[in-house]
C-alpha cells in the first residue's frame, strides 16, 4: 500500500511539474511512515519539502501555493495533527471556489494516515470521515486497498478541488495488485466488492478487511452478504448503496470512527428516506465505542467494531437467530 | 536587551550554586571529559541527591524499553535517556506547589514530581492501578495532587496550556509559578507564539522550558528553525531568555532558581533554552538514521550529566567508585521491585471502557 501511494505521487510529479509534496519528515526522513521512500532523491528538496511541526502554517502555504496554480500535496504525519489546521482546510481550502463566485480554485490534497494505529491512545487514534465529510467543497477519500490508493490518489492530485485522502497506518504494510502503468480511478464512486443478496455491509478504509471476513464467516452460515467499500466518503454515491439495498433489503454500516452525526448515520439516513419500502429490517451501525480511545490494548479492542459484531449484528437483520 | 540584562541581575543577587554552575550557565560550553577542578559548587550531600535522582530515572528508562522491546508496553514509547539533568535541576529549583506541564516525554517528569516508578509502569503495561488507569499510556500521565498537569500528545499545545494554568495562578494571587516544557520542534508551533505574547503581555507566572535535544524526531534545529539559538525566540514578546548547558544539573538548577525568581515576582515569563541531548531514537520505534552513532557516542562520552557528577563525586573525595557502584545496584533493585510490583496489578476492568468520559463516571 505505502508503494502505491508513494508511486502515485512520484507519477504525478513526473507528469506535472507543478505538483510538489510537503510536510513534516517527508523528505530527509522518508516519511514517518516510509511512505515517501525516494522522492527526495529523485525530486529534490525543492519539490519534497521537509517543514517544521507547524501544521497550520504549512497547510496554509499548501493552499497559498494552490491559489498561485501550484498542486501542493500536503502530508500530515497523522490525521490527528490536522486538527492544528483544520481551519486551513475548512475555511481557506474548501471555501474559496464558492466565496470567489467560482473564480478561485485550489487544487490541493491533504493526505496522511487516519484512524487509530496500534495502542497509540486518545490523541493519536482518531477517525476524521465524518469531520470532513460534513463540508461542502472538500471531496474525501479513504481508500482500502492499493490498487484503489493508487488510483485514487492519482485522481485527486488531477482534481481541480481540495481533496482529503484519508489513509490507514494499519494498512500501509497490506500487499495487493496494481494494475500496471496509469492507473486513474474515479472519486466519488463506490464499487461493490462482494456481491450477496441477503445483506448490504457497508464499509470503507480499514472497515473493509473487518466486513470481507464478516461475509465469509457469514457465508458458512447461509448468509450471502454484499460488501461495499464506499471509497468515496464525499460525494457519497449513494446510487451504489441504495441499488444494493433493493437487493438486499437490509444494511449494516460498519465504521471506525464514533457513531454520533457520522458517515453510518449519513449513510442509514440516505436508505432511510430512499429505499424505506424496500426495508425488511431496521438499518444498523457497527461502529467504534463513543469514547476517546484507550491505551490499554485489551480495551482498545473493545472500542473498534469487530468481525464478531459484525457478524452477530448480520445475522440480527436477516432475523435468523430469533 | 534590558530584558534579560534583569535575569542576569537576578542570578548575581542570587547567585546560589557557585562554581560548577558558573563554568556553564550563561554561554554553552560543554565541560571537558576531565576533572581538574574539585569545587563542588553545592554541598555534596546534595550532589549525591542530584546523582541519584538522575540515575534513577535513566535506569528506569532502561527497563521501559527493555519492557517495550519485550513486547509488554505498546503504542509510541519515548524515552528520557540523556536529558535527565534537565528534570532533576528543575525539580530542585521548583517548589512542589508549582505546577508542571509537559509532552508526552514525561515518564521522567513524572517521577522527579514524587510519582512511584510502579505507578508509571503500571500505566504503561495498561494496569487498573497505573498513573492513568491503563487509559492514557505512555504520552499521556497526569497527578493534579502533585501538580503534574501530563503528559500531552499533540506537539506544543502543552505550552498553551501552561500559560493558562499560570493565568489561574496569577488569577488567584498566588505565588506559584508553571514551568512549561516543550521541545525544539515544537517551539515552531503556532500556538508557542500565541502562548508566549499572551504571558508577556498579562505578565504570567511562567517559565517556559525548551528542551532542546537537537532534533524533533529526525530533524536536527537547524532544519527546522531559522534561528538555532531558540532562547531568543521570546525576545520580540520581551520575554527574556537564556540559553543553559542542560548536560549540567547544577547550571539547569541554578538557571531554574533565577527564572523562577523572576516569575515568581511578578516580572512576567522567562524562556529558558537548555542545551540537552537524547541518547535513544525519538521513539521506540525511530532507528534514528538521521544521525551518527559516532555523535552519539560523544555526547555520551563528554557531557554525560550522572557520569560528570559522579567523577565530581569522586574527584572530590566524597564517595568512591564502589559507593557508587552500591547506589547503582540499590537503584536497579528499586526499579526490579518496581516493575513486579506493576506487573502484580490487574488489568484495567474493560468495565471502565465507558467509565470517566464526563463526570458522572460515565
Ligand atoms: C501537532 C503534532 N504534529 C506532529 C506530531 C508528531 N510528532 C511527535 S513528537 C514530534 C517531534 C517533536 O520534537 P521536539 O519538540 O523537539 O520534542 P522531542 O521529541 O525532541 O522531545 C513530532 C513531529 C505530533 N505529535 N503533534
Ligand atoms: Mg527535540
Amino acid at each position: 500500500m505505502r508503494e502505491a501511494i508513494r508511486d502515485a505521487m512520484a507519477e504525478e510529479m513526473r507528469r506535472d511539474e507543478s505538483v510538489f509534496l510537503m510536510g513534516e519528515e517527508v523528505a530527509e526522513y522518508e516519511g514517518a511512515y516510509k511512505v515517501s521512500q525516494g522522492l527526495l532523491q529523485e525530486f529534490g528538496p525543492e519539490r519534497v519539502v521537509d517543514t517544521p511541526i507547524t501544521e497550520a502554517g504549512f497547510a496554509g502555504v499548501g493552499v497559498g501555493a494552490a491559489m498561485m496554480g501550484l498542486r501542493p500535496i500536503v502530508e500530515f504525519m497523522t490525521w490527528n495533527f490536522a486538527m492544528q489546521a483544520i481551519d486551513q482546510i475548512v475555511n481557506s481550502a474548501a471555501k474559496t471556489r464558492y466565496m470567489s463566485g467560482g473564480r478561485l480554485g485550489l487544487p490541493v490534497v491533504f493526505r496522511g494516515p487516519n484512524g487509530a494505529a496500534s495502542q497509540v491512545a486518545a490523541q493519536h487514534s482518531q477517525d476524521y470521515g465524518a469531520w470532513y465529510a460534513h463540508v461542502p467543497g472538500l471531496k474525501v477519500v479513504a481508500p482500502f486497498d492499493a490498487a484503489d490508493a493508487k488510483g485514487l490518489l492519482t485522481a485527486a492530485i488531477r482534481d481541480p478541488d481540495p481533496v482529503v485522502f484519508l489513509e490507514h497506518e494499519l494498512l500501509y504494510g497490506d500487499t495487493g495488485q496494481v494494475p500496471d502503468g496509469e492507473h486513474v480511478a474515479e472519486l466519488g464512486r463506490a464499487r461493490v466488492v462482494r456481491p450477496g443478496r441477503d445483506v448490504t455491509l457497508v464499509s470503507w478504509s480499514r472497515g473493509v478487511s473487518a466486513v470481507l471476513a464478516a461475509a465469509e464467516t457469514l457465508a458458512g452460515q447461509d448468509i450471502e452478504a454484499e460488501v461495499i467499500d464506499l471509497r468515496t466518503l464525499r460525494p457519497l454515491d449513494r446510487a451504489t448503496v441504495l441499488g444494493s439495498v433493493q437487493r438486499t433489503h437490509r444494511i449494516v454500516c460498519v465504521e471506525e470512527g464514533w457513531p454520533s452525526c457520522g458517515i453510518g448515520a449519513e449513510v442509514i439516513a440516505t436508505v432511510s428516506a430512499e429505499a424505506f419500502d424496500a426495508l425488511d429490517a431496521p438499518p444498523r451501525r457497527v461502529s467504534g465505542a463513543e469514547v476517546p480511545m484507550p491505551y490499554a490494548a485489551h480495551l482498545e479492542a473493545l472500542a473498534l467494531p469487530d468481525v464478531e459484531t459484525v457478524v452477530r449484528v448480520a445475522r440480527e437483520v436477516c432475523y435468523v437467530d430469533v | 536587551m534590558a530584558a534579560s540584562k534583569r535575569v542576569e541581575e537576578g542570578a548575581r543577587e542570587l547567585s546560589p550554586l557557585a562554581s560548577l554552575a558558573a563554568r556553564s550557565a550563561a554561554s554553552y560550553e560543554p565541560m571537558p571529559n576531565g576533572h581538574e577542578q574539585v569545587d563542588l559548587g553545592l554541598p555534596p550531600g546534595e550532589l549525591l541527591d542530584i546523582h541519584r535522582r538522575m540515575l534513577l530515572l535513566r535506569r528506569l528508562e532502561e527497563r521501559i524499553g527493555q519492557l517495550y522491546a519485550m513486547g509488554e508496553i505498546g503504542g509510541f514509547c519515548h524515552l528520557y535517556i540523556g536529558q535527565e539533568a534537565v528534570a532533576v535541576g528543575m525539580e530542585r529549583a521548583t517548589r512542589s506547589d508549582d505546577p508542571v506541564i509537559t509532552a508526552y516525554r514525561c515518564h521522567a517528569h513524572m517521577v522527579v514530581r514524587g510519582v512511584a516508578p510502579e505507578l508509571v509502569i503500571g500505566e504503561l503495561l495498561g494496569k487498573a492501578e497505573g498513573v492513568s488507569g491503563g487509559k492514557g499510556g505512555s504520552m499521556h500521565m497526569f497527578d493534579p495532587a502533585r501538580n503534574f498537569y501530563g503528559g500531552h500528545g499533540i506537539v506544543g499545545a502543552q505550552v498553551p496550556l501552561g500559560t493558562g494554568i499560570a493565568f489561574a495562578l496569577k488569577y488567584r494571587k498566588t505565588d506559584r509559578v508553571c514551568v512549561t516544557y516543550f521541545g525544539d520542534g515544537a517551539i515552531s508551533q503556532g500556538q508557542v507564539a500565541e502562548a508566549f505574547n499572551m504571558a508577556a503581555l498579562w505578565k504570567l507566572p511562567i517559565v517556559y522550558v525548551v528542551e532542546n535535544n537537537q532534533y524533533g524526531m529526525g530533524t536536527a534545529v537547524d532544519r527546522a528553525s531559522a534561528v538555532s539559538a531558540l532562547h531568543k525566540r521570546g525576545e520580540s514578546f520581551g520575554i527574556p531568555g537564556q540559553e543553559v548547558d542542560g548536560m549540567d544539573p547544577v547550571a539547569v538548577e541554578r538557571a531554574g532558581l533565577t527564572a523562577l525568581k523572576h516569575a515568581r515576582s511578578g516580572r512576567g515569563p522567562v524562556l529558558l533554552e537548555m542545551k540537552t541531548y537524547r541518547y535513544r531514537g525519538h521513539s521506540m520505534s525511530d532507528p534514528a538514521l538521521y544521525r551518527t552513532r559516532e555523535e552519539v557516542q560523544k555526547v555520551r562520552d563528554e557531557r554525560d550529566p550522572i557520569s560528570r557528577v559522579a567523577e565530581l563525586l569522586v574527584s572530590a573525595g566524597v564517595v568512591d567508585a564502589d559507593q557508587l557502584k552500591a547506589v547503582d545496584r540499590e537503584i536497579r533493585a528499586t526499579v526490579m521491585e518496581a516493575v513486579a510490583a506493576a506487573q502484580a496489578m490487574p488489568d484495567a476492568d474493560p468495565a471502565e471502557l465507558m467509565t470517566d468520559i464526563y463526570s458522572g463516571g460515565s
